[in-house]
């Protein structure tokens, strides 16, 4: 018998329809990733020159009691954060639900102004839930995707995503990224005395929960490629060194030598190696330490502050910050050490930078006259584009698709969360029970 | 009547002053303001070395790591101290202000508590009595959000202990 929750079963008659080719954008726009919409099928252009967000219905599920209004809840809330899409407010709905086997009518969308219907349905089957969904063309009643997913019924939350997902990659022909989860640091106390613990959470806010106590200082968490550790600073004991939590088992590994304070840790792509930053009689440099053998390679030397080293997704390369030159700035180097060389020449102070999961670009903080910006440039250190500026921004971490960052804003009181987009047009804060700060995105969950 | 008025006004200056003073600085616990103002403290307790008369703190300018001259004269004073009450072992914390990032900030710290380290090695004190820690920005004693209030968070602050 054929399992009918089985993750990602396209259905059958709609399958080969999902394809939104992917075609090279010419005219050199510096933004343009790569993802066009050809002609004759329903496609947002990402390219800021012809950008416009698409107004879509997100009509509640049919099925079970409460559940399918929920979904669209959180599928309408995704789509509209992302900045792509306009979700049109249910009170212009010229229908309120569709069933899953109707045809939606066509015409009433139109006047309200939709170009594209999502209907669909929640079925349960004992302790499983599963969405089954279409997307509609609406100007030529064509269905453009048809899908169906299954999980436990505790992690409903996830249907939306992965439904949001799909019709993200469908109408951009970009990857998706609301399948993931964000881990932090969760502030409280007054400042002089705040209590830090590590939390993660969904990606719009929900499921939070705490993974520490609070009792020790802890910063800077940072995802494994698979999304099943996290790597970060702990002041265990008054000693501040690197640790390794394995999210699955709870287990706590410290990766950094007692006596000597590490700081800045990141995995390599392949998982079984992290850069982090040691200091030495007042010096900072980079070395790799193997996650098996604990055998420890220094990439860096020197008096300068070495640190928050970054590599690219192939794991050649590492990008790190370094004051060697006097100020703050950014240098590639080789994975295994050597080569350095700068690439940020902007006015100001350039850390923190972040290289994309698509390699095309790298993320960075910037600080000139009092204010703290996140940017974007390219590996070669050309194309800077300034994302969001002000006092104070910090911190970025890339979303899976190379196409979001994640960082976190003081204002006086506390720090809070906030997502732009690469082209800085979408800055909306995520939702957090508490002060938050260094964010750190997962990978997608379902690629894993 | 007149100078009553005038002795009262002059007063509430000063408590002003005060207050504005201490709502900058009155996170903490081992404020040496507090306890120099306090009058004589024991000779070899922590509460004189954190007094006036030594001075627990030495403060840096922005994304700097260079004592400056005021930090000179306290370091002076601390060795003199600790070279004359050998007992004590010792904790030097190196602080950075907010206007910095979390990472270059821990190796900041670490720069100005090693800077420190050398000043008093270099007077007499023996390496062995010293332990360094960096907290980057995680341990602001000021947290009014100006330039006052940065400038107290750029700090080593000598930590004592056994005695």
């Amino acid at each position: 018998m054929l399992n009918p929750f089985r993750l990602f079963r396209p259905l059958g008659f709609l399958a080969g329809l999902a394809a939104c080719f992917a075609l090279p954008v010419s005219g050199g726009v510096a933004l343009a990733q790569g993802a066009g919409c050809n002609a004759g099928t329903l496609c947002i252009d990402l390219n800021p020159r012809n950008f416009k967000p698409l107004p879509i219905a997100i009509v509640d599920f049919t099925g079970e009691a409460g559940q399918g209004a929920q979904v669209a809840g959180v599928i309408t809330n995704n789509l509209k954060r992302s900045g792509v899409f306009e979700p049109i407010d249910r009170t212009r709905f010229p229908e309120q639900n569709i069933a899953f086997d109707a045809t939606p009518n066509f015409a009433a969308w139109q006047s309200a102004g939709a170009q594209a219907v999502l209907n669909g349905r929640v079925v349960r089957d004992g302790a499983r839930l599963a969405v089954e969904y279409r997307l509609w063309e609406v100007s030529t009643g064509k269905a453009l995707l048809g899908q169906r997913h299954g999980v436990d019924a505790a992690a409903w939350r996830r249907l939306a995503h992965l439904a949001s997902d799909a019709v993200f990659e469908r109408l951009t022909g970009e990857t998706g990224f609301f399948d993931t989860r964000i881990v932090f640091v969760d502030e409280t106390g007054p400042k002089d005395k705040r209590r830090k613990r590590l939390a993660i959470m969904d990606q719009d806010g929900a499921n939070f929960l705490a993974l520490s106590s609070g009792d020790e200082l802890l910063v800077t968490p940072r995802y494994s490629p698979r999304g099943d550790r996290v790597a970060f600073m702990a002041f265990g004991n008054g000693r501040p060194r690197v640790q390794v939590l394995d999210l699955g088992s709870g287990q706590r590994n410290v990766i950094g030598q007692d006596g000597v304070m590490s700081f800045a840790p990141r995995f390599a792509p392949n998982g079984g190696t992290l850069a982090m930053s040691i200091e030495n009689n007042g010096q900072a440099n980079i070395v790799a330490v193997d996650l098996g053998s604990r055998a420890l390679r220094p990439l860096t030397g020197g008096g300068a502050i070495d640190t928050s080293p970054s590599y690219s997704p192939d794991g050649t390369q590492i990008v790190f910050e370094s004051d060697r030159g006097g100020g703050q700035q950014i240098y590639v180097m080789s994975a295994e050490g050597g080569g350095a060389r700068r690439i940020s020449f902007g006015e100001g102070r350039y850390s923190t930078p972040v290289w994309s999961p698509k390699g095309d670009f790298i993320a960075f903080t910037k600080q000139r006259g009092g204010t703290f910006a996140i940017g974007i440039m390219k590996p070669d250190g050309s194309g800077e584009r300034i994302l969001t500026e002000g006092f104070h921004n910090e911190g970025p971490s890339w979303a899976p698709n190379g196409r979001y960052i994640v960082f976190f804003r003081e204002s006086g009181a506390g720090a809070k969360l906030h997502m732009v987009d690469i082209t800085g047009r979408v800055d909306v804060p995520i939702p957090t029970p508490n002060f938050a700060s260094d964010p750190a995105w997962s990978p997608l969950r379902s690629a894993r | 009547m007149n100078m009553g008025l005038s002795r009262l006004a002059r007063v509430s200056v000063v408590v002003a002053l005060t207050a504005f003073v201490a709502a900058c600085a009155s996170n903490s616990t081992t404020d040496p303001n507090a306890a120099g103002l306090g009058g004589a403290t024991t000779p070899g307790s922590v509460a004189e070395f954190q007094s006036a008369a030594v001075g627990d703190r030495v403060y840096f300018d922005t994304d700097s790591s260079e004592i400056n001259g005021q930090g000179q004269a306290i370091l002076e004073r601390q060795a003199q101290w600790l070279n004359r009450y050998p007992r004590y072992s010792f904790t030097l914390e190196g602080h950075a202000d907010e206007r910095g990032t979390r990472e270059y900030n821990f190796a900041l710290g670490a720069r100005r508590a090693e800077a420190v380290k050398n000043y008093l090695v270099a007077r007499g004190i023996a390496a062995g009595r010293i332990r360094t820690i960096s907290y980057g920005k995680e341990r602001p004693v000021a947290t009014c959000d100006d330039i006052s209030c940065w400038s107290q968070n750029r700090r080593v602050q000598t930590v004592l202990s056994g005695g």
